[in-house]
């Protein structure tokens, strides 16, 4: 009774509504449909709907949880190698968008202030664009007579792709891990350089002097000052490009070919070919599990960083 | 022989000269402050100093070395940043360490080096902190442990107490000037704060649109300022317009609106000449009867009183319409002539204590 009075009080607090509202968003669009998955992961179908795990039958209280679907995918290569297959393409994926969206957010953020909001937005300009289409023409660009094509061909680029094995044969640019790589990279590389230029744009450029009076060389003083300073950013971006290219279903739909078979189609087929909404459910939950653990990582940083904000403050 | 020899130096921003062709010698193991208000080109001199910004006339020699072309990174001269900007990401022990660790020094040469800097400014106990666990007053010790770590030949100060609370910048300065001298090294700082030039520096130049105005040990520069610029930047003091009467190798007769001056010193100049007498507040005196000199002494009337605990600072009202600032020293906790608003007196001041100026 006493509990309960001292649980309407705390309700009765306004602030526990404001700060209960992300925890009620998580909880309703998150980790509700999370257990359904989980449910039914491990369920026996009846038709439709699965079979609840707890019942009483004959007077005997039985729980049934199924575990064979996570046996079954832990047994069949196939789903460990498209797992490994959605990891490798979106570690390669992140990778590149760092390499590539590091520098273009460093000399967004060290460029005029008067020329940083035009940047920024050639930077989202991109987005108001449908992303199905802008997938789609690169099938246009990377197909025979795309002007890509005709570039990469032309300056033998496509002979080095063959060689290294990213691409099927000279002049075979689409459906190969080339394509996918090249189309995830180009949709993700924003979602990369928004984070690290917020981060880079707030450096305190005195500690760049700083490190150069010191005896730092610049390029010393980028690697010791500039990028541990922007750890936040870059794990900022990474997480958001590696974790939605994990779960990619529509770019290796498109631009993907017979050997780049990523999580996200497997899904699809489950669900939708085979109707086999268990093991689908399955390959969710592992999935999740698969993206939780860097996402972990993340946020351990993110409150660090937070926590080197406040105490400056 | 002077150890820092800057000659001629000239900074353009878009044609305007932030500093301009400025010459200065700085002995070796001197304190020597840069002081001007904002905007006055001592900032951008220091940044010359320390090689981020490039000179667009004139030279830097160091220990007879020139320094020109050499970047930032390979002159052995090091800074005391603004605000410190300590890096956030290291510990007070690798703050310190950064500039070793540039110079590729063995690993224990590096750890000896520093723990004697933390030693110096005892900070020992906080090696493991980061920066913003500290005060004000550590991260401000950790920045000159960092800039002397390298031994540098020349230590550079950025509004060396800027950014500490009043009560512990004047302890600050007598602890910062204690260490710079026990370490020898010669230091250039740079301040818009007078009493901090004062109490720190052994000479100072007072800066203003990039070009010295006076150069001197801070009793020169207070008390005999060379122009009513310098004079009104330093301290507080009265200005008061007047022409030359008399001009005699020892002193002068200066005839202003209120009283006639007589300035125990000799000018160059010309009866009849405009001039400027300026009289430091502190060096004048009340009383209720007229003084005996017929020089040096002016009545009028106490309009606003303010009390500063020490010293109490009279405005008083001339019959010109002037305002005469006054300052008592409250030697006794009850004064015995209390002077109060609205009291008719008599200011005077003795023939040592002010100064005409021609410029």
């Amino acid at each position: 009774m006493n509990a309960l009075l001292r649980l309407v009080a705390v309700l009765r607090r306004g602030r526990t509504y404001v700060i209960g509202t992300p925890y009620v968003w998580l909880l309703a669009f998150f980790l509700l449909p999370f257990l359904i998955l989980v449910n039914y992961s491990v369920s026996e179908m009846e038709t439709v709907h699965p079979r609840a795990l707890v019942s009483i039958k004959d007077g005997v209280l039985q729980l049934s949880v199924k575990f064979a679907n996570y046996l079954y995918i832990a047994q069949d290569d196939l789903y460990f190698k498209t797992y490994l297959a959605s990891l490798k393409y979106a570690t390669v994926t992140t990778l590149l968008c760092l390499v590539i969206g590091y520098p273009f957010a460093y000399f967004m953020a060290r460029a005029r202030s008067t020329l940083q909001p035009a940047l920024l937005m050639l930077v989202m300009l991109p987005f108001w664009t449908s992303f199905l289409l802008r997938v789609y023409a690169w099938k246009g660009l990377l197909s025979p007579g795309g002007w890509v094509a005709d570039v990469l061909v032309a300056t033998g680029i496509d002979q080095l792709l063959a060689a290294a094995g990213l691409i099927a044969a000279p002049g075979k640019l689409m459906n190969t891990p080339f394509s996918l790589v090249l189309g995830m990279t180009y949709t993700y590389l924003p979602f990369m350089i928004l984070p690290l230029f917020g981060n880079l744009s707030k450096m305190d450029l005195r500690l760049l002097e700083a490190a150069q009076d010191l005896g730092a060389s610049p390029w010393v003083a980028f690697w010791k000052v500039t990028v541990p300073l922007s750890k936040a950013g870059i794990i900022a971006g990474s997480m958001l490009v590696f974790i939605p290219c994990v779960g990619e279903f529509v770019i290796p739909e498109l631009l993907g070919g017979p050997e780049t078979l990523m999580t996200g189609r497997v899904m699809w087929d489950e669900f939708f070919s085979n109707n086999d909404w268990p093991l689908a459910s399955t390959l969710a939950v592992v999935m999740i599990l698969l993206i939780i653990v860097p996402l972990a990582v993340f946020n351990k940083y993110q409150a660090e960083a937070q926590d080197r904000q406040g105490g400056r403050a | 022989m002077s150890f820092l020899r800057i000659e001629g130096l000239t900074k353009e921003f878009d044609g305007y000269k932030a500093v301009n062709h400025v010459s200065l010698d700085i002995a070796k193991g001197e304190i020597f402050a840069l002081l001007g208000s904002s905007g006055c080109g001592k900032s951008t001199l220091l940044r010359m100093l320390a090689g981020f910004e490039t000179p667009t006339a004139g030279r830097i020699v160091l220990d007879g070395r020139d320094l020109a072309g050499l970047p930032p990174y390979e002159r052995p001269i090091n800074m005391m940043f603004q605000s410190y900007a300590l890096f956030p990401h290291l510990t007070v022990w690798d703050n310190i360490a950064f500039g070793l660790k540039r110079d590729g020094l063995p690993r224990d040469r590096i750890a000896e080096r520093v723990d004697a800097m933390l030693k110096l400014v005892q900070l020992g106990k906080f090696a493991k902190r980061k920066p913003h666990q500290l005060s004000g007053g550590q991260q401000q010790r950790v920045a000159l442990a960092r800039s002397l770590a390298k031994q540098p030949q020349l230590l550079l100060l950025d509004e060396p107490l800027g950014a500490l609370d009043k009560k512990l910048r004047e302890e600050t300065q007598i602890e910062l000037v204690n260490i710079i001298e026990s370490v020898g090294v010669t230091c250039v700082m740079v301040t818009h704060d007078q009493e901090e030039a004062m109490t720190m520096a052994s000479r100072i130049a007072v800066m203003s649109e990039g070009q010295f105005l006076q150069v001197g040990a801070p009793g020169d520069i207070y008390e005999t300022p060379a122009t009513r610029f310098v004079a009104d930047f330093i301290g507080n003091v009265n200005l008061m317009d007047g022409t030359v009467v008399e001009d005699q190798p020892d002193h002068v007769v200066v005839e202003c609106a209120d009283c006639r001056h007589f300035v125990g010193h000799g000018i160059t100049g010309t009866p009849g000449m405009a001039v400027t007498v300026a009289l430091r507040p502190e060096k004048i005196h009340l009383t209720r009867q007229r003084p005996a000199d017929e020089f040096n002494s002016a009545p009028g009337r106490i309009k606003e009183l303010s009390y500063f605990g020490s010293f109490t600072v009279y405005h008083v009202v001339l019959a010109s319409g002037a305002l005469l600032k006054v300052s008592l020293a409250n030697t006794q906790r009850h004064r015995d002539v209390e002077f109060t608003w609205g009291d008719e007196v008599w200011a005077h001041w003795s023939r040592t204590s002010h100064v005409v100026l021609t410029q």
